[in-house]
């Protein structure tokens, strides 16, 4: 190991290879609850051939590689692992082109998601996917984990927008896959193949990015409902309706009382649910179906809807519903949460559900999510040093994957598998789909080098 | 006695590192090292709490790293205390004595516990300062290349030093002021235009409010004129304003770097000066020092003597501007040429009190103002207690951006209400109008502005 580190120090440089003890804590975990593991050395490339050269290195020492970029993941994936090298892209933040000719963006993949957006914005194009951190989460963390985000629903998610990207192999090789052609047929869908491999395939290093022309108008509305019943009907009533909102979150009443805690935008305390819903397009067409969606939610029993006046308030709302997660920290020091998803038709379902498997482990359960698109997260709230409470928990997220299951649905809508989720992928794929991602796997990293033990062992 | 392993663990445990403070720090803007950002100091302080890492002098120096600007308390959705770590954090750093050199242990002592709590002594200083500054002394040696004899960070921080004003707050301001009956001149060579100028009570005021003004230790002696304009402007809106000649440092100084016992001390003789009951408000108008002040119920909460008084007295604590707006204060009438003002914020009145609206309330109620918003008005300007003494590299990279943002706007005047921050601004931008040519730009508090539109009112 010290060889190792000797060599990556050479080409890096002292600054960029961390060894001490008090410089590698902190990469010991990233936003998961309750995972934590020291790695042997944190190292900061400056492009893909330092990449390569560090994994070529890696592999002659047999040293595992887990690349990191903020470290906002849910599910574990960027934990380190016993000796591995974390690879940090975070200084690899650049925006390198945005092509207005082509509607492109490319970016090296420690760019945050924020300034991706931002930058979109300034040549008046759009970026759509948006992570609850996009604050902070990089662009190449949101491909790995394939990230979801506040308007899935009418615009997908990360996947819908890489139309490239570089790609360092185990071996070293770098690739390009994908390019700016709107179509392109050659050859197997490779490019698709790494974006939500969670670091287990390759290490993305740059990302081009599809763009929309940003969307005339908007309008953001908040439902505020007395039970999550008709907050869930109302869901069902706009679909059914033919409309498709841009943003359609759901916040329960917990939830909502710690972000208003935080944020004090003046969210309404006392209702039981609360529904935040975003249309955009063309200003006559936000007009009509702001105006439609209104009067479902009223039909639905909505206690009150309000209309952001301007697009300051749209934004604090939509900032406010972005720190949902963090905010219930001030409940219990742990909060644990899933990432859920099922078939729409399932939701008020799978709502109650959730609440009798939380009566029935006696455990505080919170949720919030992207009713929209069938996106829940139900949060557990918890203490990591209550072990006979940690046991429920347990025993709470194995139901609320069998129920999920159970209605047709996954277990992670938009935060990856990584170790969180990885003894329940096998019930949800079946043998023969969980034995080909190990097959493709084993094709791509025959040694295991990348990332290993996430998504499956 | 402080320590991190005494602290109750769900402080430390509040953070579930989901690294929405990062982008609001600005030392892990400069490195993107998570050692450098509040997440990744709470992980080390964790550490230490579970035993797993020792108290190295590294971790000492991370902690002085950090800024103490508490943005990330504004940025975390989980409210963790981040100021009560830092200073638990920088307590025990002190007492395990990981950083202490002969110089570093002789400063300290000399500046926190021997100036900084003997408010007569320090004001002898400031006298002595004042002498050198305005004698030619200072000036005179400068040419002669003496200060080439200085150590060099000496020979760096000295042009840096504030400018001490003839004047100290009491010799300004009477112990006692009243709205109703003009206080008697003061001789102190100020003109009968200015004891006039202390204008009549609105005529709506039922009740006199009686508040106390707190002067500061920087403040008192570099910047007495805005305590002058605080009691000015409070005076202009019917309160009674009582300023206690001699005050005790607040002691936000020593909590902030680590010397929590003189911290204690220090609030204990505060409370022994003023008696929280006797008034309706006790009034800061330094950034820093009220975040400080506003914690003294925290502070003191297990001192059996001082506890209830330390809370009445937390109760009690506002900002000028806080205040002003609270009781409805009366927009200035006179009228004035348009001048553009930029509004630059105290890390510790925006993230430590909360106090962000108000000042900017103040600034645009004043005649002829044009309040023209800088980028990242929020963003430290690098001065942060003595960071600019302690991290100069940091601190001067910060200065040139918050410098940056502010030539931007193209305002006339940039207000801020914190004597750091005030130097820091007034320093770089000197420096700036030095090398480019131009003319600075003015550094003031919002309440020397409205204490200004106030008298404007009498003159004209």
């Amino acid at each position: 190991m010290a060889d190792l580190i000797d060599q990556l120090t050479q080409r890096l440089g002292t600054h960029r290879v961390l060894t001490a003890r008090e410089d590698i804590l902190p990469y010991g975990f990233d936003g998961t609850a309750t995972l934590k593991q020291l790695p042997a050395c944190v190292i900061f490339p400056r492009d893909a051939a330092d990449v390569s050269f560090a994994l070529i290195l890696a592999r002659e020492h047999g040293a595992p590689v887990v690349t990191r970029g903020s470290g906002t993941g849910l599910s574990g994936g960027s934990v380190p692992l016993p000796g591995c090298i974390v690879l940090c892209l975070a200084q690899m933040d650049r925006i390198l082109e945005v092509d207005t000719a082509n509607l492109t963006l490319r970016a090296e993949a420690g760019a945050i998601t924020q300034k991706i957006y931002e930058a979109a914005d300034a040549a008046g194009l759009f970026y759509p996917p948006d992570p609850g951190s996009m604050k902070i989460s990089t662009i190449g963390g949101n491909v790995a984990e394939n990230s979801g985000g506040l308007r899935g629903l009418k615009y997908g998610v990360t996947r819908d927008y890489v139309m490239g990207l570089e790609v360092v192999l185990a071996d070293g090789s770098i690739c390009w896959l994908g390019s700016k052609c709107v179509k392109d047929v050659a050859g197997y869908n490779l490019r698709d193949l790494f974006i939500g491999s969670e670091g287990t395939l390759g290490v993305v290093t740059q990302v081009l990015l599809k763009l929309l022309p940003r969307p005339a108008a908007r309008q953001t509305l908040l439902a505020a409902f007395l039970s999550m019943e008709s907050a869930a009907e109302t869901v069902s009533a706009i679909i059914a309706a033919r409309i498709i909102p841009c943003t359609l979150e759901f916040i329960d009443q917990t939830t909502l009382r710690c972000v208003e805690d935080f944020a004090k935008v003046g969210l309404p305390r006392e209702a039981a649910a609360i529904l935040l819903i975003e249309t955009d397009g063309h200003p006559a067409a936000v007009a009509e179906e702001a105006a439609h969606i209104e009067k479902l939610c009223r039909d639905h029993g909505a206690s009150s809807v309000r209309r952001a006046a301007n697009a300051t308030e749209a934004t604090q709302l939509a900032t406010a519903r972005r720190s949902a997660f963090s905010a219930l920290a001030r409940l219990r020091p742990t909060t644990i949460l899933e990432d859920v998803t099922v078939p729409r038709s399932e939701l008020a379902g799978m709502i109650r559900a959730i609440d009798a498997i939380a009566q029935k482990h006696a455990l505080a359960i919170a949720t919030f999510g992207h009713f929209g698109d069938g996106n829940l997260h139900p949060t557990i709230l918890t203490d990591e040093r209550d072990h006979a409470e940690m046991h429920r928990v347990e025993l709470a997220i194995a139901d609320i994957v069998t129920a999920t299951l159970e209605r047709g649905g996954t277990i992670t809508g938009e935060h990856g598998v990584g170790l969180a989720k990885k003894a329940f992928l096998r019930r949800q794929l079946g043998d023969a789909s969980f034995e080909l991602l190990r097959l493709v796997k084993r094709a791509l990293d025959p040694d295991g080098r990348l990332n290993p033990g996430k998504i499956f062992d | 006695m402080k320590s991190l392993r005494d602290l109750d663990y769900s402080v430390l445990q509040q953070c579930m590192h989901c690294g929405l403070c990062l982008p609001s720090c600005p030392t892990y803007e400069e490195t993107k090292r998570e050692r450098h950002s509040p997440r990744g100091r709470i992980a080390l302080m964790r550490a230490i709490a579970d035993g797993e890492l020792e108290l190295t002098k590294t971790f000492g120096e991370e902690m002085y790293y950090c800024l103490g600007c508490l943005a990330c308390t504004s940025a975390c959705p989980a409210g963790v205390n981040y100021a009560e770590l830092l200073e638990t954090a920088r307590s025990e750093v002190e007492q395990s004595g990981v950083l202490a050199t002969p110089t570093r242990s002789f400063i300290r002592t000399a500046m926190l516990r021997v100036v900084f709590t003997r408010p007569r002594l320090l004001r002898a200083i400031g006298r002595l300062l004042w002498l050198w500054q305005t004698s030619g002394l200072q000036t005179l040696a400068r040419r002669a290349g003496l200060m080439n004899l200085l150590p060099s960070n000496l020979r760096r921080l000295e042009p840096q030093a504030p400018k001490i004003l003839e004047k100290f707050s009491h010799q300004l301001i009477q112990p006692i002021e009243s709205p109703v009956a003009p206080r008697a001149a003061l001789d102190v060579g100020r003109s009968m235009l200015d004891v006039e100028r202390c204008p009549a009570p609105p005529p709506s005021t039922v009740r006199l409010r009686r508040v106390v003004v707190l002067t500061g230790c920087v403040q008192d002696l570099a910047f007495a004129d805005i305590n002058r304009a605080t009691v000015d402007v409070l005076l202009a809106n019917g309160c009674e304003v009582h300023t206690p000649p001699v005050q005790p440092c607040c002691g936000s100084l020593h909590a902030h770097n680590g010397d929590n016992v003189t911290a204690r001390d220090l609030a204990r003789r505060q409370l022994d000066l003023i008696n929280p009951a006797d008034f309706d408000a006790i009034i800061s108008n330094a950034g820093g020092c009220g975040s400080h002040l506003r914690a003294y119920g925290h502070l003191l909460h297990d001192d059996p003597a001082y506890a209830q008084k330390a809370a009445a007295w937390s109760a009690k604590l506002r900002d000028i501007h806080e205040y002003l707006v609270e009781i409805g204060f009366r927009p200035p009438t006179a009228t004035a040429p348009t001048t553009t003002v930029t509004y630059h914020e105290s890390c510790h009145l925006c993230h430590g009190q909360k106090v962000s609206a108000q000042p900017r309330a103040i600034l645009r109620a004043l005649p002829g103002v044009k309040l023209r918003e800088c980028a990242e008005s929020q963003w430290c300007c690098g001065s942060a207690g003595i960071y600019n003494i302690t991290q100069p590299e940091t601190a001067a990279r910060l200065q040139e951006r918050k410098v940056g943002h502010v030539l931007a706007t193209g305002a006339h005047i940039v207000a801020t209400a914190n004597p750091g921050c005030h130097l820091q601004l007034a320093n770089g931008l000197a420096q700036h109008a030095g090398n480019s040519g131009a003319p600075a730009i003015e550094v003031t508090h919002p309440v020397v502005l409205l204490a200004r539109a106030y008298a404007a009112e009498k003159l004209g």
